[in-house]
């Protein structure tokens, strides 16, 4: 009797162990397989050049995660990268110093903050499901950059901008450095911060979060305002990378990010996720993007086996519900 | 053994759930053309009767069950339907957007070629409803038409399947009285081609009003079966209750204060009306009830979860506002809710999480949450209420009921409440955990806590009350002391306020809902 418990104790560590870490070891399977195929692929500057690539649809990446994390989604992350991107970019152009950099940076999360502020208030408030609400911010947000830059790419050459996306510190890429900045920032949100510890018990169970007297509306407005935000930051940091802000900028981005959250083990069904594991999720989508593209392979397949490892997480976590 | 009499006849069966023995060799004979009564307590197991025969369940081996006269093992809901057995949901969930002939002939309609019917199947189902007198337009849709109607469609659906016997699981929970009194005219109508019907029922005026035969189910075992005729209401009590008062335990009294919570008129029309009761300071204070009687629907008021819409609530003399659970939980009032699984846990977070979701707080040390304290404190609830998981980090899905249960108690006991509201605190919990549930609740006591509990379980109530308050269709009935509550006298006050007082039908009511 004892030993079946513990024999079934054993199952559940092992099995809780691969839940945790089992996306972790895929990473490393796969960046060790692709060096050993690809020629300079383990090189430092490949590797910063991937982690550039993942900064950006990493960082939506957290705010869909803490969305993802209550129960719910948002698919305006990409539109709001465009709509950010040429607002920062309007602002910096033919400018000097960083004054009007940081003021660019800061409009650039203020009107990605906004839409998050609808995308939440019509969530918590008008009770419309946030698949809805957000699917209508995607349209509006395009819409709103191709109005505000009528539909065409808004210049951002200002030195002090472009120094961002271009620049080094210890020769790790500004990006990358924003990236883990706000990596670190969001983990202690959501794993150390009453907010997070009430992010997860919206998406445990609603219900239940209401009686232990969570303001479950707050809280969603809060998760939202971020994810929106954390996308304009990344409209900010493209504009800066692309010497410009572009109305078609960060087109299927928001699908990038629900693919990094979903793949690093983010449930759908809400309460199970973490920023940590985002990253991971990033950094297999950053890694096989650029290992197909290294070996060559038609850009029309990347596509289906890009979709292909999706579905089989969305799988994986099916059937890891299934046999709870 | 086989009786041609009989439509039904169940023999030695039984069913086992994993530590539960749900039925215990049960004998049930249903004879043709009766109308035959299904009595019992909450958790007597007749809906696990009812499921066996449904082929929702497999009963354990050695039993038979004969339909007929012929063997009969459905082994799902529509083995049960083509032998001629139908039934009729406590719960009818009928599609909506549906219009009631479409509803009627859901799963079978009628077609022309590749195209259906629907002239045919309204004109069929029009006429059902006309043989049997319901009044309801065919065309109408689903969502306009009341409960009573749906209720009453669902019988006239079972009819068409040629049924022989057709259950019907307290068919009058949401209904109204006239609402009642048409459903028992159907009844008899159905009746009168021949079907049998099994009728499940808590309410002992409806069972004298309609029944030819009733049998009483308790604990899973069978007691007996009675011409309706030939038995009296204490008698059919009696049956039900049958414990002998050693059973119930003797808990230890402890001293009881002044006044703590006391609420005055509570109402939420719909739900309850006009509630009023006090509790004292290490007073236990039990609601009793049947089901849907409103007793959980108060409490959850109390602790704001669904507000009440006029009455107030004082603590300690002084008016409280309680609008939402924050409010609640603000005036040290802990809620540990009827339903585990949708109200209290958070199934995928930590025993830790669960624990402490209420109040996060006292774990908060220089601006960020410290897990290694709120472990800490989770640790020490484990020991002193002896939870059983194998660390506090453990997703609580992993745990058993009556462990579940010990956390959600502590997450309430972590608040330091003066008021803790349990409501069916030991649903589908084992027997060890109950006893310990029991002790706790009467260590709280002692602390000098209000404590109300809502139960089902009358043994529960009866020995672990000072005071039980009573209510029936949302209304308040009594409150009785615990000198006085017997099984008997609640079960008939909670009973008795339903006994049918009109027996004249008044058919000008039987008005045709949802039609412009």
């Amino acid at each position: 009797m004892d030993s079946l418990a513990n024999k079934r104790l054993a199952k559940t560590n092992y099995t809780e162990f691969l839940n945790k870490y089992g996306m972790l070891i895929i990473l490393v399977l796969l960046f060790v397989a692709l060096s050993l195929k690809i020629d300079g692929f383990a090189s430092v500057r490949n590797v910063l050049s991937i982690l550039e690539q993942v900064s950006m649809f990493g960082i939506i990446a957290i705010g869909v995660t803490f969305a993802i994390v209550t129960g719910g989604i948002d698919l305006s992350g990409g539109s709001i990268v465009a709509l950010a991107s040429v607002v920062g970019a309007s602002i910096v152009t033919g400018s000097e110093g960083y004054g009007m950099t940081i003021f660019a940076f800061g409009a650039a999360l203020f009107v990605g903050s906004v839409c998050g502020l609808i995308n939440g208030s019509i969530t918590a408030y008008g009770r419309i499901p946030p698949f809805i609400a957000t699917l209508g911010m995607m349209t509006m947000a395009r819409g709103m950059a191709q109005l505000f830059s009528d539909g065409r790419p808004v210049d951002a050459s200002s030195d002090a901008f472009t120094s961002i996306g271009d620049g080094t510190v210890f020769g790790i890429p500004g990006l990358v450095i924003i990236y883990v900045l706000v990596a670190v920032v969001c983990h202690v949100m959501m794993s150390r911060m009453t907010f997070g510890r009430h992010v997860f018990a919206i998406g445990g169970n609603v219900k239940t979060a209401r009686i232990c007297g969570v303001n479950v509306e707050i809280t969603l407005v809060k998760v939202y305002v971020l994810a929106g935000a954390l996308a304009g930051l990344a409209g900010a940091m493209l504009a800066s990378r692309a010497y410009a802000g572009n109305p078609t900028f960060g087109n299927m981005w928001e699908l990038d990010a629900i693919a990094a959250a979903v793949i690093g083990g983010t449930s759908l069904a809400g309460g199970v996720g973490s920023v940590g594991m985002c990253i991971v999720g990033a950094l297999i989508i950053g890694v096989m993007n650029k290992g197909l593209n290294m070996m060559g392979v038609d850009p029309y397949w990347q596509q289906i086996i890009k979709g292909m490892i999706i579905i089989s997480a969305v799988l994986l976590d099916a059937q890891k519900r299934k046999k709870a | 053994m086989t009786n041609s009499d009989s439509i039904l006849e169940m023999i030695n069966v039984s069913k086992t759930f994993p530590g539960v023995k749900a039925l215990d060799q049960v004998n049930l004979t249903i004879r043709k053309g009766s109308i035959h009564a299904l009595m019992g307590e909450n958790g007597a197991g007749k809906s696990t009767l009812m499921k066996i025969l449904y082929g929702l369940y497999t009963p354990d081996e050695g039993g038979e069950i004969l339909f007929d006269g012929q063997p009969f093992t459905p082994k799902v809901p529509i083995d049960a339907i083509r032998t001629g057995l139908a039934m009729v949901p406590q719960e009818i969930s009928p599609s909506g957007n549906l219009s009631v002939a479409a509803n009627f002939f859901l799963g079978r309609e009628l077609r022309k070629g590749f195209l259906m019917d629907h002239q045919a199947m309204n004109k069929e189902t029009a006429k059902v409803l006309d043989e049997l007198g319901i009044p309801m337009k065919v065309e109408t849709l689903m969502q306009d038409v009341s409960v009573a109607k749906a209720q009453l469609l669902a019988i006239a659906t079972a009819v068409s399947y040629d049924a022989k016997l057709i259950i019907m699981d307290e068919p009058t929970t949401a209904l109204t009285e006239s609402e009642v009194q048409q459903l028992y005219k159907i009844v008899r109508k159905v009746q009168e081609r021949g079907i049998s019907i099994i009728y499940i029922s808590h309410k002992l005026g409806e069972v004298f009003e309609l029944s030819d035969e009733v049998s009483v189910i308790r604990d899973g075992e069978y007691i007996g079966t009675k011409q309706t005729s030939d038995i009296t209401k204490e008698e059919l009590i009696n049956m039900m209750v049958g414990r002998e008062m050693d059973e119930m335990f003797e808990r230890e009294r402890v001293e009881i204060g002044e006044t703590l919570l006391e609420v005055n008129n509570l109402s939420l029309p719909g739900k309850f009306e006009d509630i009023s009761f006090d509790v004292k300071k290490g007073e236990v204070f039990g609601i009793a009830g049947l089901v849907g009687a409103g007793r959980s629907e108060v409490v959850e008021a109390i602790f704001g979860y669904k507000a009440a819409q006029s009455g107030d609530i004082y603590l300690h003399g002084k008016r409280v506002e309680i609008y939402k659970p924050m409010d609640a939980i603000k005036q040290r009032i802990g809620f540990v809710t009827e339903d585990r699984k949708l109200t209290g846990l958070m199934l995928n977070m930590s025993v830790t999480d669960n624990m402490i979701m209420p109040e996060l707080g006292p774990y908060i040390q220089s601006g960020l949450i410290s897990d290694e304290l709120a472990s800490h404190v989770a640790e020490d609830m484990k020991k002193q209420l002896r939870i059983k998981t194998p660390t506090v980090d453990t997703i609580i899905d992993n745990l058993s009921g009556g462990n579940q249960q010990k956390v959600l108690i502590a997450r309430w006991l972590l608040l330091e409440p003066e008021v803790l509201i349990l409501d069916e605190p030991t649903k589908g919990i084992d027997v060890g955990a109950k006893a310990e549930i029991y002790k706790l609740i009467v260590e709280l006591a002692r602390l000098g806590k209000a404590i109300i509990i809502v139960s089902s379980e009358m043994l529960e109530l009866l020995s672990l009350s000072d005071r039980i308050m009573v209510m029936a269709e949302g209304r308040e009935i009594g409150i009785v002391d615990r000198e006085q509550a017997t099984q008997e006298v609640i079960l008939e006050m909670a009973a008795g306020g339903e006994v049918p007082s009109e027996q004249t039908i008044d058919t000008s009511d039987l008005r045709i809902e949802g039609v412009a």
